[in-house]
């Protein structure tokens, strides 16, 4: 046995017990960073913030919720919102952050895409990543469900529909996930189940992985440079600060995060106070009707560009019935980020702009998802039907071109 | 070598009877997911045609299984626009000499439920128009209003259960 | 300088969606209706004649009171509620506030013929009729002096949930506005109102905050704009009544917005400085590797 000489009551015998030095030295002051970066960077450590927003928010939330049919509208938006507290401000931090972390995964997400993060060696973390966005995206969805409103009953009514598969007719399985023919409290009271205790836990342990997984090929930079960190690490330590490549997580890359953050919080609590109906549709203030469809029923923002997909397709083709279509499509936009590494062909880690067709092919990816999202939100109506048409096929196209532009800009550079 | 042998089987033993366990406790964990029985017995509905004041050619709505149904008695009208449509006899349930519209009323473009105008049905969510047999006539659905299984006895209907005038209709819609 | 760039091009992008998704969709959804006429210029209710308060108090007595209660004049209400809503399909109002909470063009109009100055004739069809008469017998001067009578018996001052109470209540509840003790149901029980309006009129208690202020005014004034065919009746309020009918549904389903807005500012002064912290220990801390 490794005998502890020094007192439990002491520093040094607490510190030995705990390897608190050691620690500290390995996950903050000698975890290394490049010191080539910018404020993108810093939408890890607002995420975990945002996300620790949510718990918290949460927590309060779930003393008051009573998850039921005939007691959940009431029990939010009477109890919570104008009895308890601050309510109504854990119910407007809740909804909001639950809102705006979809922006920062955006921008999070992107910054990957633009600078090559996900590549020779970071396969890992792009797919930690995206795994967090398809449970973050279903931990969304079963929220929303809580408030019981409106829009919570015919949203869940139908996306549940969807897993008939389209002419599979597979209403089985729709009623097995409902718990019911229809939408109803045994569909609520798993979805609670699911968003206060099931997805959370995946959640956490797949933002342990992420943070694993980054540590091993090291976080990117601006220019994509492959940094000796040993050597960098040394200069550091020897005192040389202002020419090493790399800085320590604490406290200095976590200072640029606190101040980023600073300015987050004031972006963010400005839309909890003045400006929130974003985040909180008023027709989720109507109860839940099942009798009574509402004029217009549409996701939450972010979900909005892949809605779109779904309803894209309006016609028969190919011998397919559009809804058919619209749903292998709709599919087919949930997963097809995750497999981005290995569609991407180019050996480099490079920034989008020292890729000269991969930054076309960026931009145009931006505008497109800009332009579903937007008519996502439209009655898809005239015009508009159109637009939704043709911007699903370029949102196609864009993935089936991926590969060959990529391998283009690598044989232009001699990598390939 | 004989003591391996012995060994390896062994091991792999266990490790089907923990598989075996495990799978049983996954088959487990599904039922519990289930509708539960008190939700299925409650999704049979009997609806007696003659006693809820039908009045030709105008709807109503009953709840069935949590969805809407629309039952319309359809006048002489609506009955020459279905031959003229070339309906089949079959699209409507007859019984002696009324035939009605059974239908689930929920829009089979994405489930909202249209509403009755004068003479057809209009589903504000995108437009799709269903006349009086419930057949699709405009706009984005796909296909008629789903046809709820039921059984009939004289002028009472049960939803619930597929009956030789519900297997009709839904055939004549195939 | 770079970082500034990045930031403007995130913020364009992020703002652009903001603008698609939230205003530009909201015309789209919500097409722009015709701003509320609160002189009722569809209808010529007085006919230019001024009205004498003692003709009307007679005329009133003689021809409304066998329906509505006038119970600060000493007209009681001949039945309670329930036989009320039975005998017409809703409780009928009582009269004493008619002149505050209603425009004098209005009543005037009403009364000479309900169902067209409340935009409900489409509800009248195939011999179904108004409960209330037509009154379009009556002189245009004896009509004037309804209204004057009206007006002289009518409280100066009614609190914002007594406006609801006597404007709103007979057809819609608000249950938050008594949630535990339950007064502010709909005084017509529902079946009666079920089968008077075709539905039961929605209760009120989240309104504020699903439709908003400036729904609220254009649908009260004409709820015919927003909701074509509707059964809900134009009642006819002032802005100033119809403006304490928001400030309780204000009061009811958002009652914390005093504390909200107040809370707000300090809130963002005090992450202001917060901010500021953050940015100056984060120079300080950069200042050795740059």
């Amino acid at each position: 046995m490794a005998e502890i000489k020094e007192s439990f009551f002491s520093a040094e015998g607490i510190d030995k017990r705990l390897n608190g030095k050691k620690f500290w030295k390995v996950m903050m002051t000698e975890y290394w960073i490049p010191k080539d970066i910018n404020f993108l960077w810093a939408m890890g450590v607002v995420l975990a913030t945002t996300f620790a927003i949510l718990i918290i928010s949460g927590i309060f939330l779930l003393m008051y919720y009573k998850p039921d049919t005939a007691l959940a509208f009431d029990s939010v938006n009477y109890t919570i919102m104008q009895d308890v507290a601050y309510g109504w401000l854990f119910r407007h931090m809740h909804g909001v952050a639950a809102s705006v972390v979809f922006l920062i995964i955006y921008i999070h997400m992107f910054t990957g895409i633009y600078y090559g993060s996900y590549k020779k060696g970071r396969e890992m973390i792009w797919l930690s990543g995206m795994l967090l966005f398809v449970t973050f995206s279903a931990e969304g969805f079963s929220g929303y469900m809580l408030p019981w409103g409106q829009m919570s009953y015919w949203a869940a009514a139908v996306i549940t529909n969807l897993f008939a598969g389209g002419s599979l007719e597979a209403y089985g399985l729709v009623e097995w996930i409902r718990g019911g023919f229809a939408v109803g409290d045994a569909t609520l009271t798993r979805f609670f189940m699911l968003h206060v205790f099931l997805l959370p836990l995946v959640i956490i342990k797949l933002i342990v992985v992420h943070f694993y997984t980054l540590r091993i090929p090291h976080v990117n930079n601006q220019n994509s440079e492959d940094i000796d960190y040993d050597a960098e690490a040394e200069k550091y330590l020897a005192g040389n600060k202002k020419e090493a490549k790399v800085i320590p997580f604490w406290p200095v890359f976590l200072s640029k995060d606190f101040a980023v953050l600073g300015l987050f919080l004031i972006f963010y609590f400005y839309l909890v106070f003045f400006n929130y109906n974003f985040a909180m549709d008023p027709v989720n203030f109507d109860p839940a009707n099942a009798m009574v469809t509402p004029a217009h029923i549409y996701p939450e923002w972010y979900f909005l560009w892949s809605y779109e997909t779904l309803r894209g397709p309006f016609f028969d083709m190919f011998g397919m019935k559009a809804g058919d279509i619209g749903l292998m499509i709709f599919g087919l936009a949930q997963g097809i980020f995750l497999v981005f590494p290995f569609l991407d062909r180019d050996p480099d880690v490079l920034p989008a702009h020292k890729r000269p067709k991969f930054f076309i092919w960026f931009w145009i990816l931006i505008i497109d998802l800009l332009v579903l999202s937007v008519y996502g939100k439209l009655p898809p109506t005239g015009a508009n039907a159109w637009v939704g048409f043709y911007a699903t096929a370029v949102f196609l196209l864009l993935w089936a071109t991926l590969p060959f532009i990529t391998k283009s800009d690598a044989k232009a550079r001699g990598a390939l | 070598m004989s003591q391996t042998n012995r060994r390896d089987f062994l091991g792999m033993s266990f490790a089907a009877v923990a598989a075996v366990g495990g799978a049983a406790s996954l088959v487990g964990m599904k039922q519990a997911w289930d509708p539960l029985p008190s939700v299925l017995a409650a999704g049979f509905t009997t609806i007696d045609l003659s006693n809820i004041d039908l009045l030709p050619g105008i709807p109503k709505t009953f709840t069935w299984r949590g969805k809407p149904i629309f039952i319309l008695e359809l006048s002489q009208a609506m009955l020459d626009d279905a031959t003229k449509a070339g309906l089949p006899k079959d699209y409507h349930l007859t019984i002696g000499d009324k035939s009605y519209t059974v239908v689930v009323g929920l829009c089979t473009h994405l489930g909202c439920i249209p509403a009755w105008k004068k003479d057809m049905w209009k589903c504000a969510c995108h437009g799709g128009e269903f006349n009086s047999s419930g057949k699709q006539t405009f706009g984005p659905p796909p296909k008629p209003f789903v046809v709820p299984p039921f059984k009939v006895e004289g002028t009472v209907l049960t939803l619930g259960e597929d009956g030789p005038e519900s297997k009709a209709m839904i055939a004549a819609r195939a | 300088m770079r970082e500034i760039k990045i930031f403007i091009v995130v913020a364009f992008f992020t703002g652009a969606l903001y603008f698609g998704v939230e205003p530009y969709a909201h015309t789209q959804l919500h097409p722009h209706v015709e701003a509320p006429d609160y002189t009722f210029s569809d209808v010529d209710g007085l006919k230019g004649k001024t009205g004498n308060v003692a003709a009307g108090a007679d005329l009133v007595a003689s021809n409304c009171t066998a329906c509505h209660s006038i119970e600060s004049a000493g007209f009681p209400a001949l039945m309670d509620d329930a036989s009320n809503a039975a005998a017409y399909g809703v409780v009928p109002p009582d009269l004493a506030s008619a002149g505050k909470l209603y425009d004098a063009n209005y009543i005037a109009a009403f009364v000479r013929d309900p169902a067209s100055a409340a935009l409900t004739s489409h509800k009248f069809q195939d011999g179904a009729t108004h409960p209330m008469p037509s009154y379009n017998w009556m002189q245009d001067q004896e009509i004037a002096d309804i209204v004057a009578y009206l007006q002289s018996i009518a409280p100066k001052e009614m609190s914002n949930k007594e406006v609801f109470v006597e404007a709103c209540q007979r057809c819609h509840s608000i249950k938050y506005g008594d949630f535990y003790g339950g007064s502010m149901a709909a005084k017509t029980p529902d079946e009666n109102i079920k089968s008077y309006m075709g539905k039961i009129p929605p209760d009120l208690s989240q309104f504020i905050r699903s439709r908003g202020e400036h729904y609220l005014h254009e649908f009260i004034n004409n709820p015919q704009k927003h909701l074509e065919g509707t059964a809900m009746p134009r009642v006819g309020l002032t802005l100033e009544s119809e403006k304490q009918v928001v400030e309780y549904l204000t009061e009811v389903g958002d009652s914390k917005k005093a504390q909200r807005e107040s809370l707000g500012g300090p809130f963002l002064g005090y992450l202001v400085i917060f901010a500021i912290f953050a940015w100056l220990w984060k120079i300080k801390i950069w200042r050795q590797v740059h």
